[in-house]
């Protein structure tokens, strides 16, 4: 099970901190070295280290705004932007039942191992509470933005959030309609920012695998009625 | 309470470790009154089985008697009498429902360390290391059962733990190496391996209406067994030509189906480390990957090759041609024990086989570290082990039979 921990680390600030200052020295030792050559490539290449400078110095690329703070989760997720993870699990459960349980948000942190809460506010929205960095909690509102009865559930995070994510699921009868395919597809931004900080820390290195760990739990416990457990030795 | 830990390579030790205890609501706590050592726990035993952890608990072939149950297991009561299967199963997904329990998809909370090697996880086990689920096993005094609602099998009391015992594994092991060789009357089937699994099979075969078995072993005391006990004709391939023997005894046709119940049980989680442990076990063992080469060079054309025998990794040198050439069927894999127990536990009872004839020893659980050695090693005639939590340790001879609860 050490693999296991091993696949959810993290890097720390102190990571971060030094990849920002060995950039920032870096880019001046380039640009310092192409101004002293005095001609037209050593302006070239000084020019070019700028935007690592720029980069080291702000935590984000110049010209570039995803994943930060108040950004539209539209705007940020759009197209092939911030990070896509699609999975999909067979159950052996009717459809309406398996929609049922997922469409209650309140379900979803018994198999969502990163997730704490999922309250419904109403109208649509709900608050989400995911483990953050030291345990702490990390927050943020999403709203359901496309839902078919048995079919599919789709929500993004609301403007104005900390972290712009979204994701559906789809619903479909498999084996004859004895089975049922459940198919998620869940982005996130993930660079530059507080925003994407945070959301690698939630999702972890291996999002891939989070997911397929998630989707396998919601299996368990739709099929077996729980989730297998085992300890350590004869442990308690 | 005490169980039989795992510590190391041929370190094994007796130890104190906590009480199980309930986890989830299908769960159930049983009271092990005997629990045995199987031929693949001397592998755990040798070191080559990878996502072992020291402290583990060892042994997968338990029975007793019901103390605790889940809040949703409605089926077992208290004091009942149980043998548990060493596959675990939740008996809801499409595996269990199509009657193939070991592939349970849902009872490896592991299951993402064997997709890595598989391409898909087969079901938990009990006490064989972390790729399986983690779970501790049955060498002890007390074990946690999960979905114990659709596993253990109730016995009745007329029947002796030593005669039921054996439903944990290895004999639905060898029943189901049998039936996989879709015996007709009149058929000839050869086995590779008098060991427990091997004279289960031998005598499943006899029981699915084969009229002759050939059985394939080097030791004496197993070879008798098999001709003595379970009627089979035997061949020392130390002394025998056994492709030869095989073709000659069938009037130069070959077995209509061979069981390799050798195997090859070594596991690993990289394709190098595979291939280490392959090469290592191919030099080590005494000639057991050749009991499937064999198998499929001796079996008649359109005959079956079945595989009762663990195999883990990659086989070198594996005579795909001959079994395409002879169109041969294989079929191989662990134990689908729920389909097979109650029907077992009929013929136990029907009198038609006691499967305790295969125990050679009978010891306490404190004698365990002593009796993995001995098995291994096959000193003392040594072919099957029965330990009995809560017997004084070498104090006493313990009894030859002791049914019931106590």
């Amino acid at each position: 099970m050490a693999d296991h921990a091993l696949a959810f680390d993290i890097s720390d600030d102190s990571a971060a901190e030094l990849e920002r200052w060995a950039g920032v020295a870096i880019s001046t030792a380039v640009m310092a070295y192409g101004l002293s050559r005095r001609s037209v490539p050593g302006v070239v290449l000084a020019a070019a280290a700028a935007p690592l400078a720029y980069r080291s110095l702000t935590g984000e690329w110049p010209g570039f705004r995803n994943g930060l703070a108040h950004a539209d989760t539209r705007a940020a997720l759009s197209g092939s932007r911030g990070i896509h993870v699609r999975d999909t699990v067979r159950l052996e459960r009717p459809r309406a039942e398996v929609y049922a349980f997922w469409r209650r948000l309140e379900n979803l942190p018994r198999f969502m191992e990163h997730l704490q809460s999922v309250t419904e506010l109403g109208g649509g929205r709900s608050r989400w509470v995911a483990t953050g960095p030291a345990n702490a909690p990390v927050t943020w509102d999403a709203e359901i933005v496309n839902e078919i009865e048995g079919d599919v559930i789709a929500w993004k995070s609301i403007a104005g959030s900390d972290i712009a994510t979204a994701g559906s699921v789809r619903f479909a009868p498999a084996r004859q309609g004895r089975s049922t395919q459940v198919s998620v597809h869940l982005q996130y931004a993930a660079s530059g920012g507080r925003a994407g900080r945070l959301l690698a820390l939630v999702f972890g290195r291996d999002p891939a695998h989070m997911v397929r760990e998630d989707l396998r739990r919601f299996k368990q416990l739709l099929e077996a009625g729980e989730i297998p457990r085992a300890t350590r030795g004869a442990g308690a | 309470m005490k169980a039989v830990c795992y510590y190391g390579k041929e370190d094994i030790r007796v130890e104190t470790v906590p009480d199980p205890a309930i986890l989830n609501p299908r769960d159930a706590i049983i009271r092990v009154t005997a629990t045995a050592i199987c031929g693949s726990d001397l592998h755990i035993y040798g070191g080559y089985i990878p996502t072992m952890q020291k402290g583990d608990v060892l042994g997968h072939e338990f029975m007793g008697e019901v103390v605790e149950v889940g809040r949703e297991n409605t089926k077992l009561k208290l004091g009942e009498r149980v043998v548990v299967p060493f596959t675990i199963a939740c008996g809801h997904c499409y595996f269990c429902k199509e009657q193939l329990w070991s592939l349970c998809d849902n009872s490896n909370p592991n299951a993402w360390m064997a997709e890595k090697l598989y391409g898909y996880s087969a079901s938990g086990l009990f006490g064989y290391s972390h790729m399986y689920g983690g779970y501790p096993g049955g060498q002890a005094e007390y074990a946690r059962v999960p979905f114990a609602d659709v596993g253990p099998l109730r016995v009745p009391d007329s029947l002796t733990d030593e005669q039921v015992l054996f439903l944990s594994d290895i004999f639905p092991t060898g029943y189901m190496a049998a039936e996989n060789c879709q015996i007709t009357p009149g058929d000839t089937v050869a086995v590779w391996g008098c060991g427990p699994v091997g004279q289960f099979a031998i005598q499943s075969a006899f029981l699915l209406g084969a009229e002759r078995v050939i059985a394939i072993d080097r030791f004496p005391e197993r070879l008798s067994l098999a001709a003595s006990f379970s009627k089979a004709e035997v061949l020392d391939y130390q002394s025998v030509d056994i492709p030869e023997a095989l073709r000659e005894m069938t009037g130069g046709q070959g077995p209509d189906a061979c069981i390799d119940a050798v195997g090859l049980e070594s596991h690993g989680t990289t394709l190098d480390a595979w291939y280490d442990r392959a090469k290592t076990s191919l030099y080590l063992a005494t000639d057991r990957p050749h009991a499937l080469r064999q198998a499929i060079g001796a079996c008649r054309k359109g005959g079956t090759v079945s595989i009762p025998g663990v195999y883990g990794g990659w086989l070198d040198k594996f005579p795909l041609g001959a079994a395409f050439a002879k169109g041969l069927t294989l079929k191989m894999g662990q134990t689908h024990m729920h389909r097979y127990m109650p029907r077992l536990l009929q013929h136990i009872e029907r009198g038609d086989i006691d499967p305790s004839f295969i125990i050679t020893h009978r010891v306490a659980l404190e004698d365990a570290p002593q009796m993995y050695e001995t098995f291994r090693e096959k000193e003392d005639a040594c072919i099957k082990v029965v330990m009995r939590p809560g017997v004084a340790a070498r104090t006493a001879p313990a009894p030859e039979t002791q049914g019931g609860r106590t």
